[in-house]
Order: structure tokens, then C-alpha cells, then sequence
């Protein structure tokens, strides 16, 4: 837990307990999952494919509201979503997108600033269809930080990519994270991205955290082949 | 839209492997006229070599002098700019109307229940039969005019615009909802630009509607109108200025038809599909 420099322990960004959601009578995807997200702290949530790690991410969006379940939730104020697919309208402009529900006079100067930010200035006014995978979802990673969040949700952004792509948008994704603070909660089935990227690796399974371990002071190389073991038990 | 030359006209060798087209491909220069000219060309064939006698249909000449003794003698353009005012008015309430009643039925479960049902019973019934009612409600005048024509071009704006509405992809509704934008917001930016493909369909139906909808109330009592100098020619027998009447209806439709998908290629720039 982090602490300030009083060294008092700061309010988590994210707190969830006993969190529970299923979607059929038979059996629960989340099943009294608990989970602490520091301000500015960087997790990484791990899993095999359809343990519920997107259903948690949406839990936390506040975009599951016709699904069966109980447990607290708490999130800051401003929590902004990156999907995998970067969601742009297509019917918007680009940085009509970026500034999509901004408000002010400046939005357009914050995100024609966002848009140099994750690479692409000069592409306002193309449309989304002229744009590569990757650079649609760096318009989305725009459209998220515009808003400045303090919590950050973002499910397998990078899956669609292809590798070189994906490790620029790992540095970027550093890069902006660092300069902007938020907490963040990323989704993924890549078990080196996770290493990478966080500063906490989450293993889901069975609807409940399996393995919580910090990545500071830990070879990546140990640290992999344990997440990997993780994975792979069942 | 304009054709541009891709290939340079040096000598630089331009060697490409090119797959066979399933599209319909680039547009061809003034299609616009090649169906049209091509129909009057037939018609003037036919009348020339007397395979269209003149009983059956007048030959595209003799149109053309009636159109002049019309527009000379009788006020034509005054016929015509009669007529596309009731038509443009009718449309006009009409493509309001329906579009504002597909938004509130297609955005809110209550505006549904209360708009779709006795929306679909008018479809059923055919408006043209609901005349003698409206001529009992607004007497003859303009109002029962314009009334007819907005209630016939409402119903395809509001079935095609309710429809494309209800087409959006869910995940934009979604991504709205994490943006913490608000309800007019949401309209502005994805309902109504996700809607305009289903409201231009509707369009093309509703101009078509319109017209369809003028050639019925112009034969009540009308004082002026394309409709009204028809009627009188049949009472006289003239044929050929029924034709001309005709071609005339026929020259609206197409070009709204034409102005109706020229504005759809232009705001629906952000797709690429067949069309372009
Ligand atoms: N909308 C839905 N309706 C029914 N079942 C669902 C729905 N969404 C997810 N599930 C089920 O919940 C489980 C967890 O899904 P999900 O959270 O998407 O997994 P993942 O960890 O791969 O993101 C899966 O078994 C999936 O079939
Ligand atoms: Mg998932």
C-alpha cells in the first residue's frame, strides 16, 4: 500500500470486496473477489481466458449493470476505458473523437496537445478508416489522458496489434502514465507485457485473486516463469 | 467526384499485380444523363418510325411545342412553382416530423410504446384513402394539400431513420456512457450521425412519396399546379400536355432523387463502401 510523505497510508484509488457477478444460475465468474489499487499504482491483472478479467474491468467501468451479483466498488471520479478495439466513432474526425464530451474552450488545444502526446500530430482532421490498428488505438489512448484520469481501465488494448507495434505502445504507455498518474488496471494474456509494464502483477482464477506480487526487486526472468506456473495450474 | 489519374505519366515502369474487381467500380463521367438520354432516344424512335403512334403516346417534338404553348399561354412556371412549393412544404413537415418522431421512439422505451404502434396502423392504411377525412377536417384548400403530402413522406423518413437508429453497434453506446457525456451530447454525436444512412434511405423515399402524394391532392380543386393542368387537359383530351405534365413530374423526381444521394456520398465521407 502506498504511503505519503507523512507516511500515513493514502486511500486506495480502487477498493473492491467480496465481489461477486455470474451470469448463469449454474456458477459464478467472480466469486468474492477482493482487490486495492494504490493512487498512480500500475497492476497488471493476469489470467486464462474466460476467468472474468474483463468482467471485473467492466464492474469497475460501471458498465455491468444488467448483471447478476453483489459486493462494493470503490473508484475515483474520473475512470476512463481503453477497449481492445480503439472504439473510435467513424462518423468523427479524429480529433473530434480525442474531445469527444470535453469540455472548456481549450478542448480542442488539450487534444491537439494529446494527439502530439501519443505520436500523432497533424492527423485532426483525418478520418478513422485512414488510420492503421495501431494508430487507432493511440487515438484512444489520447482520448482517455485528455480527460486526465485517476484510474485508468484498459482490456488487452495492445491484443490486436501486431509485436513491434505492440512494444512501441508499451513504451508510450509508459511513458504517458508516468507523466499523467493515473492508477491503472490493465487487462492482459501476455504474461512479458505484464512483467513490463506494472508495478503489480494480479493472477485471476475462478473468480478470485490466485496470485498478487509485486514486480519491484524481483528478476523478471523468476518472475515470469512464476506467473507462468500460476497459469498454468489449475 | 472527380477521377484521378494514379498512374505518372513518365517512363517509370509501373508494374503491379491488380485483382479483378467485384464492385462495381469508379464512377463513369455524366451517368448522370446516360439512362435518361438513352430512354428519350428510344422514345424518339419509336414515335419517328411510327412504332409509338401519336394515340398511344405524343412523340418527344410535339411535347416540346406543348410544353411552349403552355409555358406561353397558360403559365406553366407558374403550374410548376405551385406545385414543387405544396411538394417542398409537405416534405418539408413531413422529413421533421418523422425524423423527431424516430429519434424520441427509437431513444426512449416510453416515446416507442406511444409513437411506433399508431405509426405502424397509418402504414397500413393508405394515406390517399384518408382524403375525403382530411377534406371533411381542412376543407380543400392548401392545408389538406400540404397535410396529405407531409403524412405521406413522414412514414418512410421515420420507418428508415427508426431503423438505421436502432442499427448502431451497441459498443458506441457504451463508449458514450464511459465518457460521461450527457443525453443531447450522445444525440448530437453518435445517434443522429449513426441514424443518417437509415434518414437518406428514407429520403429518397419520402421525395418520391411527396410526388406521388401531388399528382393525387392536385386533382382536388386546385387553382394552379402540374396536377391541376393535367386534369384539365383530360378533360379537354389534350394528350400531349398530359405528357408534358408528366415528363415534368418525372424531371422532379430525378433530380431530387439525384440531389438526395449526391448530398449522401458527401456526408457519409467517413464510410467506404461500393458507392464510392
Ligand atoms: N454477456 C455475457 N453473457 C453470458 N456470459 C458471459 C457474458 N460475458 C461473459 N460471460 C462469461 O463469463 C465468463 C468470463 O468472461 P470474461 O470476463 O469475458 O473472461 P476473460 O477473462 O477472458 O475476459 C466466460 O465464461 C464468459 O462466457
Ligand atoms: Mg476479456
Amino acid at each position: 500500500m502506498a504511503t505519503d510523505t507523512r507516511g500515513l497510508i493514502a486511500p486506495p484509488a480502487v477498493r473492491v470486496r467480496d465481489l461477486h457477478r455470474s451470469f448463469s444460475e449454474s456458477g459464478g465468474v467472480l466469486n468474492g473477489l477482493d482487490l486495492d489499487i494504490a493512487p498512480g499504482e500500475f497492476v497488471a491483472l493476469i489470467g486464462r481466458s474466460g476467468t472474468g478479467k474483463s468482467t471485473l474491468l467492466r464492474a469497475l467501468a460501471g458498465l455491468d449493470r444488467d448483471v447478476a451479483g453483489y459486493g462494493e466498488i470503490e473508484v475515483p471520479e474520473s475512470v476512463s476505458v481503453v477497449f481492445q478495439d480503439s472504439r473510435l466513432l467513424p462518423w468523427r474526425r479524429i480529433l473530434d473523437n480525442v474531445v469527444l464530451g470535453v469540455r472548456g474552450p481549450d478542448a480542442a488545444a488539450r487534444g491537439q496537445q494529446a494527439l502530439s502526446e501519443v505520436g500523432l500530430p497533424g492527423r485532426e482532421r483525418s478520418w478513422p478508416f485512414q488510420l492503421s490498428g495501431g494508430e487507432q488505438q493511440r487515438v484512444s489512448l489520447a482520448r482517455s489522458l485528455v480527460r486526465e484520469p485517476q484510474l485508468l481501465l484498459a482490456d488487452e488494448p495492445f491484443g490486436a496489434l501486431d509485436a513491434l507495434t505492440r512494444i512501441r505502445m508499451h513504451a508510450l504507455l509508459r511513458k504517458l502514465c508516468e507523466a499523467h498518474k493515473p492508477a491503472v488496471l490493465l487487462v492482459t494474456h501476455d504474461v512479458d507485457e505484464a512483467v513490463a509494464l506494472s508495478d503489480r502483477v494480479i493472477v485471476l482464477d475462478a473468480g478470485v485473486v490466485r496470485a498478487d506480487v509485486q514486480v519491484a526487486g524481483r528478476s523478471p526472468v523468476e518472475l515470469r516463469s512464476f506467473l507462468l506456473e500460476e497459469l498454468e495450474i489449475r | 467526384m472527380t477521377i484521378t489519374e494514379t498512374r505518372p505519366r513518365t517512363a517509370t515502369p509501373d508494374v503491379r499485380v491488380v485483382r479483378r474487381r467485384l464492385g462495381p467500380g469508379r464512377r463513369i463521367p455524366y451517368a448522370f444523363w446516360v439512362g435518361p438520354i438513352l430512354l428519350l432516344a428510344v422514345w424518339s424512335a419509336g414515335s419517328a418510325t411510327g412504332l409509338i403512334s401519336p394515340a398511344i403516346l405524343t412523340a418527344p417534338w410535339d411535347v416540346v411545342v406543348a410544353f411552349g404553348e403552355q409555358w406561353t399561354d397558360h403559365d406553366l412556371l407558374g403550374n410548376i412553382l405551385s406545385s414543387l412549393q405544396r411538394a417542398a412544404l409537405g416534405l418539408g413537415f413531413g422529413v421533421a416530423t418523422g425524423g423527431v418522431l424516430a429519434v424520441v421512439s427509437g431513444l426512449s422505451r416510453l416515446g416507442e410504446s406511444l409513437i411506433d404502434g399508431p405509426i405502424q396502423v397509418k402504414r397500413s392504411v393508405p394515406t390517399l384513402a384518408l382524403i375525403p377525412l382530411f377534406i371533411a377536417w381542412f376543407g380543400i384548400g392548401q392545408e389538406m394539400k400540404v397535410v396529405t403530402i407531409a403524412l405521406i413522406s413522414m412514414v418512410p423518413i421515420y420507418v428508415h431513420t427508426h431503423n438505421g437508429l436502432r442499427g448502431i453497434d451497441g459498443k458506441y453506446a457504451e463508449l458514450a456512457e464511459t465518457l460521461d457525456i450527457g443525453r443531447g451530447e450522445f444525440v448530437r454525436h453518435v445517434v443522429l450521425p449513426g441514424a443518417l444512412p437509415g434518414f437518406l434511405l428514407g429520403m429518397r423515399f419520402a421525395v418520391t412519396s411527396s410526388l406521388l402524394g401531388l399528382v393525387v391532392v392536385e386533382q382536388y380543386n386546385a387553382t394552379a399546379g402540374i396536377g391541376h393542368m393535367i386534369t384539365l387537359a383530360e378533360q379537354y383530351g389534350q394528350t400531349d400536355v398530359i405528357v408534358v405534365g408528366l415528363v415534368i413530374y418525372g424531371v422532379f423526381g430525378y433530380c431530387a432523387d439525384s440531389a438526395v444521394r449526391l448530398v449522401g456520398r458527401r456526408v457519409l465521407a467517413w464510410r467506404r463502401t461500393l458507392e464510392d
